[in-house]
């Protein structure tokens, strides 16, 4: 543990071992609030600031901490994190945080904060579990974006509207209309519209991660220059 | 001396699909050629673009799943779940809107699966509950029977309806689209209106038929004889309609003679709407159906008992296709409990099988 990969860090952050493609975890919020990509962003921000503070707190007091009594102070951690953005986001961006609603205080039970907190905050120093939590939040942040996006095309017809609500009044225009006196695909925002965007998100993934795969050779020079650097 | 006997079992009755999709869209033909009397060319038009729709999909998904394209595409399947899909849409469903449900439905609801034979949902119904749930205004255009008193489109109108949604000057649009009588008589029950007020209605009266709607009781009659023909011929199994309508027409008949006036009578049930079609042609599918004798009867008892709770309590005019999807959901599990006791073997060594269940 004492030679930190920081490439690897970053890697399995975003698309090795991805929050919400590969891990699979968190999807109650991933599902539920991705009707627009400014709700995506919004949830993915929140979940990356409480990823990252407390992988730093877990992991600087992962000395003190008996390990039988480890996940109720984990929990205990992770909530008072959460609880101090909700209550930031309800001061500061109250609209959004009406629309969110019940999905902020939610976080403390986003299965993928204890999990980072667990497998590896609690046995990494503090700058790796600070730079973990960061690209672990970033990768999900990442997909609630993107499937924000698909949603809100298909259904709306725009992006990014209602980005007043993150960015204040200048960010009124920012709205793209996409097509004109657009009826929706209704389907794109009801729950099953979530479902098969995750879907087919994670099939793209592994049709990349199969086309990357092909030339083997290659790769195996790769890795090993990148190693001997 | 050359014995001509073959080996053992000597039942030849197993079609291949090519067969059994043929016989389908054959007994398909009757019912839809009523459609089109009685509703005009809408149906035709919408079986055109499903079929077109559906063998592009096809073709296409074959070739980027490296399958051979043109055994596949010839078996007759993917027209199946065209015309079923077709069928059972408005007769004046915008030409996107049939496109998107029938590329679904071969996309999604079969080729993401596995293709034929390995999906677990109905293509056809997978792909109507896509576009109702997206696009409830445009799954309400249907038009009224060709009888007196009614405005009707000839067939240059209705392509140019369907395609550019422009209709022709001559009619308001409220006049040619019209609620279908099993809509109406919901409606109307609901608004605390007994039967006989609505069959005397001034507007809505004339639509209704000595059966159901006028049209409709055609429509169905007819797909209800060649539903029998195909179970005749063993291309269905009879169970499962047999369930459907007996559970039906047995809670609609319990619940009208409680209740005459509120509730819709057994007969209107049983010949209006897509119940036929649903029964003989939907149901049966035999990928996603039950496939032993005592699953078909209870999926067939399920599918009915669920069209009716979702035609009387519902929010959609017609629940076939929910109905038929949910009981999709229950296959497996109903194989599993009335998997048939092989000869030789015991009871115990049966997956589903608990003592308390059956005592034999």
């Amino acid at each position: 543990m004492t030679d930190i990969n920081y490439t690897e860090i970053n890697k399995n952050g975003l698309w090795n071992n991805n929050v919400a493609l590969v891990q699979l975890l968190g999807l109650c919020p991933l599902l539920a609030v991705t009707g627009t990509v400014i709700n995506g962003l919004g949830l993915g921000i929140a979940t990356l600031l409480t990823l990252v503070i407390s992988n730093t707190i877990v992991s600087s007091i992962r000395h003190l901490v008996r390990p039988e009594v480890r996940v109720p102070v984990f929990v205990m951690i992770i909530a008072s994190i959460v609880t101090t953005i909700e209550l930031t986001m309800n001061a500061y961006f109250h609209e959004l945080f009406n629309i969110l609603g019940i999905f902020i205080p939610l976080i403390v039970t986003n299965c993928s904060i204890l999990a980072r907190a667990e497998a590896f905050a609690s046995k990494n120093k503090i700058l790796p579990s600070a730079v973990d939590g960061f690209m672990m939040g970033l990768g999900f942040a990442a997909v609630l974006i993107l499937l924000g996006a698909m949603r809100e095309a298909l259904g709306h017809g725009t992006l990014f509207a209602d980005s007043h609500l993150m960015f204040g009044e200048i960010a009124r225009s920012w709205t793209i209309v996409l097509v004109d006196d657009y009826s929706g695909l209704l389907l794109a925002i009801l729950p099953p519209g979530a479902f098969i965007g995750l879907g087919l998100i994670i099939a793209l993934k592994n049709v990349i991660d199969k086309r990357i795969k092909k030339p083997q050779p290659a790769i195996a020079i790769n890795v090993s220059t990148e190693a001997a650097v | 001396m050359l014995f001509k006997t073959a080996s053992s079992p000597h039942n030849n009755q197993a079609y291949t699909v090519d067969q059994i999709m043929q016989r389908v869209l054959l007994a398909l033909i009757p019912g839809t050629i009523a459609a089109i009397v009685f509703f005009g060319w809408g149906v035709f038009i919408n079986i055109i673009i499903a079929s077109i729709t559906a063998l592009t999909c096809e073709a296409l998904m074959l070739n980027l799943r490296g399958r051979p394209i043109k055994p596949y595409l010839t078996d007759g399947s993917a027209m199946v779940t065209a015309c079923l899909l077709a069928l059972a849409l408005p007769q004046l469903a915008p030409w996107w809107l049939t496109v998107i449900g029938t590329a679904f439905a071969i996309i999604f609801a079969k080729h993401l699966y596995g293709g034929l034979g390995f999906n677990p949902f109905n293509p056809a119904m997978a792909g109507y509950v896509v576009v109702i749930i997206s696009f409830p205004r445009e799954m309400t255009q249907w038009v009224p029977p060709l009888v007196e008193g009614y405005t009707h489109l000839n067939f240059i109108e209705t392509f140019r309806l369907i395609f550019t949604g422009i209709a022709p000057d001559r009619f308001a649009w409220d006049a040619i689209t019209m609620a279908t009588p099993m809509d109406i008589l919901k409606i109307q029950l609901g608004l605390e209106l007994s039967i006989n007020d609505i069959h005397q209605h001034q507007t809505y009266g004339p639509l209704f038929g000595s059966i159901s709607g006028i049209g409709w009781e055609w429509i169905n009659g007819l797909f209800l004889a060649s539903g029998i023909w195909l179970a005749y011929k063993r291309i269905i199994d009879w169970r499962i309609p047999v369930g459907i309508l007996g559970m039906l027409f047995f809670l609609s008949n319990s619940f009208a003679l409680y209740d005459y006036a509120s509730f819709t009578p057994p007969t209107f049930h049983l010949f209006s709407g897509g119940i036929m079609l649903g029964a003989f042609f939907i149901a049966t599918d035999p990928v996603t159906a039950s496939t032993t004798p005592k699953g078909r009867w209870l999926f067939g008892m399920g599918v009915g008992i669920l069209i009716f709770i979702i035609r009387t309590w519902g929010g959609y005019p017609d629940g076939i296709a929910f109905a038929v999807l949910l009981m999709n959901l229950a296959a497996p599990l109903l194989d599993y409990y009335t998997m048939p006791r092989a000869y030789g073997h015991h009871w115990y060594e049966i997956p589903g099988y608990h003592k308390e269940d059956q005592d034999e």
